[in-house]
């Protein structure tokens, strides 16, 4: 709307004062609740005022549910997540835009279907696949008899194990394979005006020059957009890291370690009061690194989606 | 320097034939302008000269050798494109020397030949911009270093004006002329707009539907066109273009009047086409007499617009001043009758 009068001005206003409160009220309850003692909060009415307890909170967080440890296993998975993503589907895209070959389409589409098949959804299989990465080559050793095959013969038999699961490999790749990225990238390439590949080729560079020294650059700010949202996507995971990482004291997250802080009734731990003072601390500090990596990279970010210059 | 031949060459998209049978061989160090309305095919052949394009059929040789499976970069040809193509993340002097980055050339002699094409197109002061900092003329300045510092054989333009204004396209078309007396490379240029190919060409090739029309100087080309589009193509305002008839061998009829034409050798009644450009009606006296419909007032000319037999009718007067006269009696002067066979479209007589 590019009119402006006072009326419409003051109820766009109101729009986004409205937007703004459904966003920040809870967090200024959080961290309300973090700053009170476990009395204090638990006594009705709600305070919206803080107390005086947050660093004592923060520490008890921080050593209940082993945030240290906690925060760089996030850390090293979200960037990893977040790095390898930006890897594979800048590369997949540039195959895509830019090569013409045999089953050029039926790549893009099994690609394209990826984005209807979220984590979630092939949660069982993906476990199974992890526990064995190499269980689906077995399966075709099988299925072809090569296995009875090569006992028959050696006397040995074929037992393909990589397994996946309590390791940084095993939160990271699952998370890495989707399509999301590849689209981002995709219609960046498109927009990438033919002659600009065709001046690199009359210049002498070949396609992996023309992609490091010239599509890279120029896809900087999609880049950044993508780290961002990826970052936070890995960051926020909470199903798949529960499920793969058995041994949480090593390989736990920060997000599942949340749940520590706290007991459910009737939980082994025993009808525990929940600290929601602690919790809430711990959500502070949980939610701290994404918000910093949103904060540092949000100009880029905004750029990076709505980019029409080049 | 370098010579380029081209034999026969032809180009499929699928099933549809884009250039058909195109020969021609261009000596070294000549300035060749292709010449065509758009969709004739003569960005393709351009392409398929720089290696942008694969060849159907044919051959294409560059100072003897046939390249039709050579990579861009080994064929030694540079390119200049219509819409400068610059790495719009590079400045100046990145974008100048890239090819020779690519090529593994040293920084330092990077810089001292950077310098010197910067020198040559009047950038030196701009090496640290980036290509969104400069104007449209100065990108083309560029795209034009970029292509100079390779000191190729053979320099290829594919309509590299045709985003410029129209002041700045006359300037450019200068320079390039200019650049290329000086550099000697053997020179293709494509262009749609006639006046930049007839300025600009040693020999001109005029395209039609994936057809080299006609091949010659400009001035061949102007003063006798091989067929009715070359004719009705070349110009501005364009050709005069009348149905007639034959009327023995060395006359023609227009609704009813005689007029001489010189030999064509031509049956009785056979349906011919009369072209006489707009300049070299004879005014003031004559068999016709033109109804001016409408005046284009060009300062040093005006064009009077009218008909004859049916088709539109142009003359052009130099220095005509005062009110627009109703009627114009002219004649055609057999010296600047251009006779063509309406069927085939092809010259006759001389």
């Amino acid at each position: 709307m590019i009119e402006k009068t006072p009326l419409l001005n003051a109820l766009t206003h109101a729009i986004l004062l409205c937007g703004l409160a459904v966003a920040f009220v809870p967090m200024w309850l959080v961290f309300v609740a973090a700053t009170l003692t476990l009395t204090e909060i638990n006594t009705p009415p709600i305070s919206i005022i803080p107390g005086s307890h947050l660093w004592e909170n923060l520490a008890e967080a921080w050593h209940r549910a082993d945030l240290g440890a906690k925060l760089i296993n996030s850390l090293i998975m979200s960037v990893a997540v977040a790095g390898g993503k930006i890897i594979l589907s800048s590369v997949t895209a540039f195959g895509i835009v830019f090569f013409r070959f045999p089953g050029r389409m039926l790549a893009f589409w099994l690609i394209f279907i990826t984005l209807m098949l979220p984590l979630e959804v092939r949660i069982v299989p993906t476990y199974a696949v992890a526990a064995n990465a190499l269980s689906p080559y077995q399966a075709i050793l099988d299925t072809i008899g090569f296995t009875t095959l090569w006992a028959s013969l050696t006397g040995a038999t074929i037992a393909l194990d990589w397994n996946l699961l309590n390791s940084y490999t095993g939160l990271v790749l699952p998370l890495v394979a989707t399509a999301t990225g590849t689209f981002l990238y995709r219609q960046f390439f498109l927009t990438i005006p033919d002659e600009l590949f065709e001046a690199s080729r009359m210049d002498g560079a070949g396609p992996v020059r023309f992609f490091r020294e010239i599509l890279i650059p120029l896809s900087n700010t999609n880049m950044i957009a993508l780290f961002t949202i990826m970052f936070l996507y890995a960051w926020n995971q909470y199903l798949w890291p529960l499920l793969i990482t058995t041994d949480r004291v090593h390989f736990g997250t920060a997000v599942t370690a949340l749940r520590a802080l706290i007991p459910a009734m009737g939980d082994s731990t025993g009808g525990d009061v929940p600290n929601w003072n602690v919790a809430m601390a711990g959500c502070l500090i949980v939610i701290t690194p994404p918000l910093i990596v949103v904060a540092a990279l949000q100009r880029f970010f905004i750029r990076g989606l709505i980019a029409t210059d080049k | 320097m370098a010579t380029i031949s081209l034999r026969a060459v032809e180009k499929f998209y699928g099933k549809t034939q884009v250039t058909h049978g195109v020969s021609l061989e261009i000596p070294s160090g000549e300035f060749v302008v292709i010449l065509g309305p758009s969709g004739c095919g003569k960005s393709t052949l351009l392409r398929m000269i720089a290696g942008l394009e694969s060849i159907s059929k044919g051959e294409i040789a560059i100072a003897g050798k046939v390249v039709n499976d050579l990579e861009p970069r080994a064929r030694g040809c540079a390119m200049v494109f219509q819409n400068y193509a610059l790495y719009p993340h590079m400045t100046v002097a990145e974008n100048i020397g890239y090819a020779l980055k690519v090529a593994g050339i040293s920084k330092a002699e990077r810089a001292t030949r950077i310098a010197k094409v910067a020198e040559t197109i009047g950038l030196a002061d701009y090496l640290n911009r980036k290509p969104a900092q400069l104007s449209g003329g100065q990108r083309q300045r560029v795209a034009m270093g970029r292509a100079m510092i390779r000191e190729p054989e053979v320099f290829l333009f594919d309509e590299p004006l045709s985003n410029l204004d129209a002041k700045l396209r006359v300037q450019m078309r200068i320079e390039i002329r200019k650049l290329h007396n000086r550099l000697g490379a053997t020179s293709v240029f494509v262009t749609h707009d006639q006046i930049e190919a007839m300025t600009l060409a040693d020999r001109l090739v005029v395209m039609n539907a994936g057809r080299a029309e006609q091949v010659g100087s400009p001035a061949e080309i102007y003063r006798k066109p091989s067929s009715l589009f070359v004719a009705g193509f070349i110009g501005s305002p364009p050709m005069n273009l009348i149905p007639c008839e034959a009327k023995g061998s060395d006359t023609v009829t227009i609704e009813g009047h005689d007029i001489i034409t010189g030999p064509h050798h031509q049956g009785q009644g056979t349906k011919l086409v009369l072209g006489i450009r707009p300049e070299d009606v004879t005014i003031g006296t004559g068999d016709f007499t033109l109804s001016v419909e409408f005046c284009e007032e060009l300062g040093a000319a005006r064009l009077y617009h009218g008909k004859l037999a049916q088709e539109t009718f142009i003359l052009q007067v130099a220095g005509a001043q005062g009110p627009v006269p109703e009627h114009i009696a002219f004649s055609l002067p057999q010296a600047a009758i251009h006779l063509f066979d309406a069927r085939s479209g092809l010259r006759l007589g001389d």
